[in-house]
């Protein structure tokens, strides 16, 4: 396989581009691996990279129902942050920005990471007092942030609303520098190629139907493309978790919930950071390729359909108008929905199940994608060490039943939180 | 490419001439152009430039397919980036100018990237860039100039000045589209009686058949029709109005252009109008999208969809140019350059077949059309405009078998069969099916009871099929809703020459290349993204073989114009590579919108002030007329604070704070959330929800209770006064009110389906005045008419009836403040009344209002809990609440309170905070043990903090890991993102009358 550089690509234009390789491999599934990852999503593809680069075990296997990050790897609104309050999430999601900073790098493939910074926009003395107190948090655990007043952000982002007829005025915002965005599809891309290169065996378009079992404990899984028999077992696979679990008999605290995302035209440079609107759910940032990226809430009901409904394309494009009066005239190019894997504390899972020989990673709910590089990371810790890394410590299975909810929102056992 | 308009015919009004403009020039154009064929018709050969290597481009359709000609229209705050020339209907005063170009459109700078195209190979980005540099510094300077590059159009970062509207429309029929088939639905269900809205995106009614040449039979039938639906009171026709989404529950999405035709909305009226309809049947009849043929060059003005020339030529009377070569592999072009020969232009017919059928030969033959079989156009030649297209002969795959020759031309009509717009259903129902006969996908109508297409949208092919399918889908959605068809006849179904449709005999050639297998040039087959044959070529060669892979790391199909005309081609492309067929390759799902929707119209009138419903107490108004600062507390406005003078918030809270403690204060607590529970279990239900007792609370008397969410964590507090034997008025927090309630109303619906209990809301319709301080009662006893308050006819907990000015409230004797305090409950309705009676009569104990934050310092001296510590993660033993849970019964939360976690003796408990110094501590600030580290979590944090009046000092609650066994300790307050590192002393959270003597007195 070739190495990828601006030299790379000089030479092969050279020769009327006819000699790229495969950016990774379309093999036969083995009769047996050591272990299998079932997603080929971002976090899947990581797990097995990390398995790989970070433990030394190549002979894993990926498999994937449809095409490899063609879920909520490739659905997502792209944000990467590291703003954690919550003891159990603050140094997860830091080890994962550290790791996103050199990703294009590790994997020889441009994520595009792009740390524009994000602000979280506070309207009212109360929420400038929580954003003080997760700023601090932040800081004093190494992490960046910044809290800024209402005469701050308007230098910053003069064009929000900050008239009189703005419902919810601005009071001021908490920063972080390091957040920004990265290019989701290429992070599927690329760990699919490094991890292929170390040996990984990506296969797609192979469902599991259930799982070799041998004397209560779970050795393979049965595919659309026959048994694979594996030392471990791990689920990597969001909005199906619930269903992937109840194949092996287990029932997990998470529901299966419809999220939309929205993107606009393609414009010249408008925003040039990501923004969270603090008095509704909803966020915005501008892709590369000019596209305003607009994210909301849950459309609110169960569902497996990667669809949504009006209402909350309603809400989302009011909200958008509410924060940034300028939108108006801008056109609303393609919205389009993925299924998320709600947990009912907001935080997620990486650990191993009752059943031995079975690893979950799962309940990222609608804030996934920023957590690709640690959870691969840690999943992979998981796996091999058959413990846990002190940064994925609290994502057990057992925290509800001890009481530990990590619950950044502290809004109760509800599967609509992040 | 170098149009003009024809002497005669168009079905534009010649009389009225508009002042249209693109980039400053005076175009020529009337009423019934749209700005496209104004453009062509004023010989604009180059109205846009390429996404990616900024090439040239012209006109390309008639139609939403449109992926070239898009520009700036209207300016200033009005400037709409990204609109489709070939839609927007001319208006005088129309002003457009072009877009992603510098200096502009004509010579454009970025044209450079032409020249280095072979380094921008298809996913160049994800290969290069990385650096040998650690970080994302290197990308993040190199994405600027890209970020500069992208994008196409200018947004503005001014307000909109137009308005939106919204309608919620309901219908027993949908019809989407009035072409043939879609007007013919229309007419039959109208007739039978149906409730029918017809939707077209257009500005005219007709869809194709506005595309055959004028005052023909085919505008006869039309004319017919449109009297018929005319006649019918029953058919809501909307004209320029795109559905532009299909959603579950047969929900549609509709845009109505309302005055996008004008330069500015006139008499009131909004600029769009959004639909949302409800409809019991859809018939969906939204035409068809003829397909290009992909050759080198064939992005250059002057290259144009082979129908599109037509649509110019009869409609707008523009004819694209004289001389045109028309490549084709399907039969549908024959029409096409018959009528062109009619129209006066030099027409040769490219067949990629090997024969041409014997009745469509002699008829070309007749109109003086050139053919040539067996052969294609490989290649356009010219720089800013085709000048000639280099013809080869072909094998049935594109594939040259022979030399190029030049045939000099300055249009070339390209036409690769049709693609039916499956948009609207595939949104709602997935992947379409790939039917051979037409070389299309088609919807896959089977189990689909609400929605049926119709139309070229099924492949009906010849006119009569089309108008026959909208006629049978109708009838269909008539059962459904068991309507009779009209006996009364349709217009009679006109003949048109050549009606020969594109399924009969289609090659199945996409892209022309050379012996070698090599497109000539730069073959695009997304023209709006710049995606070349080549590039779909390296794709493959890749690995990134599925569509989805495909099309996210080529971008084909992702440009505004979502891929109408290039997706199939891409799909045909990857096909062929892998050796699949066409269905076994995929497709992609269709996603809403159609075409763009702007954001205000979807937004409608939710905007400003109407983003969310502001909730104001019924004195709000006095608030504001007697000089209070309000703030947002949720959805209410709440005073904060009423300044004297040029008191700032600080000077003016402690003012009011110390005022209630020396005299009396009167604040409004209307917005606390009120529950009527009402019925024989009313009790019973209190006592579960609550996690105090209730049983033994008599009429009368009111008791302070606290709630549990069913995980074990706090979730609110508040008073709940027994009425009654079975009523009771509830209380909660201003924040938690819709809380409380939903949570109630849950209970009672699903686990406790047997307790005899109504919970309703009367927040509103109760307001309610906190007056506290030492003269509460003096000035009460002087206000209240027909009840006695005395210390010991009414202690605390405790409520009576009266009258205030002549109203009658309620009085709860209970304490916020820590002062004697009372509440009065007043109807809403006499709220103002009450209260400025109470104003007045307490002129004479020195009554003053006070506002949210005085409040908070007063519960603050007290150690009373709020928002702040109720904030979702405390425990009943955290916040020092434990001693009123009730151990003699279950409550909500009562049996995961106990988990581990929950009980552990560790826990951040509640505290005060003396803090040393002047300087007061901010919520949110972390707490370290003295000479430790101030890293990681801390070991609690700052939750309300406040200088306290009755003190004197800076103090502040807490929670602090095993707080309460640190008293007297003295720790750090740290805020580190504003620089601030205090000392402190933990002590009582009780800092002012512990024993509550006052409250008591």
């Amino acid at each position: 396989m070739s190495h990828y550089s601006a030299f790379s690509v000089f030479r092969n234009a050279l020769t009327g581009n006819r000699h790229w390789q495969r950016a990774w491999r379309d093999p036969h599934p083995k009769p047996s691996y050591d272990v299998v990852i079932v997603g080929a999503g971002g976090h899947g593809l990581a797990t097995a990279y990390y398995l790989a680069k970070e433990h030394g075990i190549h002979n894993v296997a990926v498999i994937e129902k449809g095409w490899l990050g063609g879920g909520n790897t490739g659905r997502n609104t792209t944000i990467v942050r590291s703003n954690y309050m919550m003891p159990g999430n603050t140094m997860f999601y830091e080890r994962s920005m550290k790791l996103w900073e050199n990703l294009s790098q590790d994997l020889n493939f441009n994520v595009m990471i792009s740390q524009r910074g994000q602000y979280n926009l506070c309207h009212s003395p109360a929420q400038m007092d929580a954003a003080r107190r997760r700023g601090n948090v932040m800081r004093a655990n190494g992490i960046d942030a910044d809290l800024f007043d209402r005469v701050e952000v308007r230098q910053r982002l003069p064009y929000l609303d900050y008239s009189p007829s703005a419902r919810f005025p601005i009071h001021g915002a908490i920063f972080q520098s390091r957040a920004g965005t990265a290019r989701h599809d290429a992070v599927a891309w690329g760990y699919a190629r490094a991890a292929d290169r170390q040996g990984v065996d990506i296969i797609q378009q192979c469902e599991v139907t259930g799982y070799i079992w041998d004397d209560g404990n779970i050795v393979g899984v049965e595919t659309t493309r026959g048994p694979i028999r594996a030392g471990k077992v791990g689920l990597a696979v969001a909005g199906h978790t619930g269903h992937l679990a109840d194949m092996a008999g287990l029932r997990l605290p998470i529901e299966t919930h419809v999220l939309q995302a929205y993107v606009t035209e393609p414009l010249k440079p408008l925003v040039d950071t990501v923004i969270s609107f603090g008095a509704a759910h909803f966020y915005v940032s501008q892709s590369d390729k000019g596209g305003l990226v607009l994210g909301g809430d849950l459309d609110g009901y169960n569902s497996y359909a990667q669809r949504g409904g009006l209402p909350m394309v309603e809400h989302t494009l009011a909200s958008a108008k509410a924060l940034m009066p300028s939108v108006s005239r801008l056109k609303l190019l393609r919205h389009w929905a993925g299924v998320m894997d709600m947990s009912m504390d907001g935080s997620p899972f990486i650990t191993k199940t009752p059943i031995d020989g079975l690893y979950l990673n799962g309940g990222w709910c609608y804030g996934g994608f920023k957590a690709t590089p640690a959870s691969g990371w840690c999943f992979a810790w998981t796996i091999a060490k058959e413990q846990p890394h002190q940064d994925n410590a609290e994502f057990t299975l057992s925290r509800f039943e001890r009481g530990y909810q990590i619950d950044e929102k502290g809004a109760g056992p509800q599967p609509n939180a992040h | 490419m170098s149009g003009f308009r024809l002497s005669t015919g168009g079905r534009i009004d010649r009389n009225t001439l508009l002042n249209v403009r693109f980039d400053g020039r005076r175009l020529k154009a009337h009423a019934g152009d749209t700005l496209a064929s104004a453009l062509m018709a004023s010989g604009e050969n180059i109205v846009a430039r390429g996404f990616k290597y900024h090439r040239a481009r012209g006109i390309y359709s008639a139609g939403a397919e449109e992926p070239n000609a898009y520009v700036h229209l209207r300016n200033e705050s009005r400037l709409e980036p990204n609109a489709r020339a070939t839609t927007v209907e001319a208006f005088d005063g129309l002003i457009s100018t072009s877009q992603n170009s510098w200096p502009d459109v004509r010579l454009d700078v970025g044209a450079v990237t032409g020249y280095i195209s072979p380094f921008l190979s298809v996913g160049f980005y994800y290969k290069t860039f990385i650096g040998p540099f650690s970080g994302t510094r290197f990308w993040m300077f190199c994405e600027g100039f890209i970020r500069k590059a992208a994008g196409m159009g200018r947004g503005m970062k001014v307000d909109d000045p137009d308005s939106y509207d919204k309608v919620n429309a309901f219908c027993d029929l949908l019809v989407v589209g009035a072409g043939a088939a879609g007007l013919s639905a229309a007419l039959t269900a109208g007739r039978a009686g149906a409730d029918v809205i017809l939707v077209e995106q257009d500005f005219e009614l007709g869809g194709s058949l506005l595309s055959q040449p004028q005052r023909g039979e085919t505008d006869d039938w039309l004319e017919k029709v449109k009297a018929g639906l005319k006649d019918l009171p029953n058919v809501r026709i909307l004209t320029r109005t795109t559905a532009f989404g299909a959603y579950d529950e047969d929900v549609y999405g509709l845009i109505e252009h309302v005055s996008d035709h004008l330069q500015s909305p006139q008499n009131h009226q909004p600029r769009q109008r959004f639909w949302l309809v409800r409809t019991k049947q859809a018939v969906l009849a939204t035409g068809a999208i003829e397909r290009p043929l992909v050759f080198g060059n064939n992005d250059l003005p002057g290259v144009m969809l082979a129908a599109s020339i037509q649509t110019y030529a009869n409609r707008f009377g523009v004819l694209a140019g004289q001389r045109i070569v028309v490549s084709t592999n399907n039969n549908s072009s024959c029409q096409v350059a018959v009528q062109l020969a009619q129209a006066g232009a030099d027409v040769t017919l490219v067949d990629a077949r090997p024969h041409v059928c014997e009745v469509l030969a002699e008829t070309l033959a007749k109109a003086g059309v050139a053919v040539l079989s067996g052969k294609a156009v490989i290649c356009a030649k010219g720089r800013r405009k085709v000048v000639a297209a280099m013809i080869v002969p072909i094998d049935s795959c594109g594939k040259a078998t022979g030399l190029a020759k030049r045939l000099d031309c300055d249009v070339i009509g390209v036409s690769g069969g049709w693609s039916p717009v499956v948009h609207l259903w595939s949104q709602r129902f997935g992947k379409p099916r790939f039917d051979e006969a037409s070389a299309s996908f088609v919807p896959d109508i089977r189990g689909r009871e609400t929605v049926q297409c119709a139309g070229r949208m099924v492949a009906a092919q010849s006119l009569e099929d089309r108008i026959n399918s909208g006629k049978s889908t109708a009838k269909s959605t008539l059962k459904a809703l068991e309507l009779k068809p009209s006996r009364k006849l349709h217009p009679k179904t006109p003949d048109t020459v050549l009606d020969t449709g594109w399924a009969k005999d289609i090659g199945t050639i996409w892209a022309i290349r050379d012996a070698n297998d090599k497109t000539m040039g730069k073959a695009f087959v997304d023209i709006q993204h710049d995606v070349k044959v080549t590039d779909i070529d390296q794709a493959y060669r890749e690995g990134y073989v599925s569509v989805e892979h495909l099309k996210r790391y080529t971008t084909a199909g992702m440009a505004p114009d979502q891929g109408k005309t290039s997706n199939i081609i891409a799909l045909a492309r990857m096909a062929e590579l892998s050796g699949k067929t066409i269905p076994k390759t995929g497709t992609t799902t269709f996603r809403p919108p159609y075409t763009p929707v702007a954001i205000g119209a979807l937004v409608g009138h939710v905007h400003g002030h109407h983003f969310a419903a502001t909730r104001y107490s019924p004195v709000h108004d006095w608030h504001v007329e007697n000089g209070a600062v309000m703030t947002e507390a949720g959805a209410w406005m709440r005073p904060w604070h009423y300044p004297e003078g040029e008191e700032v918030l600080r000077d003016a809270y402690i003012r009011e704070a110390t005022h209630v403690r020396a005299h009396v204060g009167i604040i409004d607590v209307s917005t606390l959330g009120k529950i009527a529970v009402q019925g024989p279990d009313a009790a019973e239900f209190l006592n579960r929800i609550y996690v105090n007792g209730w049983k033994t609370l008599q009429v009368g008397q009111l008791r302070y209770g606290v709630m549990l969410r069913e995980d074990g964590f706090v979730m609110d507090d508040g008073a709940t006064a027994r009425l009654g034997d079975f009523d009771y008025f509830m209380s909660t927090t201003t924040a938690n009110a819709a809380k409380v309630l939903a949570m109630s109303e849950h209970l009672l619906q699903t686990a406790w389906r047997d307790l005899k209990v109504h919970v309703t809301s009367i927040t509103d319709q109760w307001a309610a005045f906190a007056i506290a301080g030492p003269k509460a009662r003096d000035l009460l006893q002087l206000a209240l008419s027909g009840a006695e308050i005395s210390g010991e006819q009414m202690p605390n907990n405790h409520f009576v009836t009266g009258e205030i000015a002549d109203t009658e409230v309620r009085l709860h004797r209970m304490s916020y403040s820590g002062e004697l305090a009372y509440e009065v409950y007043v109807p809403s309705g006499f709220a103002r009344h009450v209260w400025t009676a109470l104003i007045k009569a307490g002129e004479a104990f020195d009554l003053r209002p006070y506002g949210t934050e005085a409040m908070g310092a007063l519960r603050i001296e007290k150690g009373h809990v709020a928002g702040p510590e109720i904030e979702g993660r405390t425990t009943l033993k955290d916040l020092g609440l434990e001693g009123f849970a009730s151990s003699k019964k279950p409550f909500v939360g009562s049996v995961l309170k106990g988990r581990p976690v929950l009980a552990d003796p560790a826990r951040e408990t509640l505290v005060g905070l003396m803090i040393t110094g002047e300087q007061g501590a901010l919520p949110g600030s972390l707490i370290y043990s003295t000479n430790r580290p101030m890293q990681g979590h801390g070991e609690g944090w700052v939750s309300s903090t406040t200088w306290s009046p009755a003190l004197g000092k800076n103090i502040a609650l807490a929670l602090v890991r095993k707080g309460k066994f640190r008293m007297g300790e003295d720790v750090q307050v740290v805020n580190h993102l504003e620089n601030q590192s205090l000392t402190a002393q933990i002590v009582s959270p009780h800092f002012f009358d512990p024993e509550g003597a006052r409250q008591n007195a």
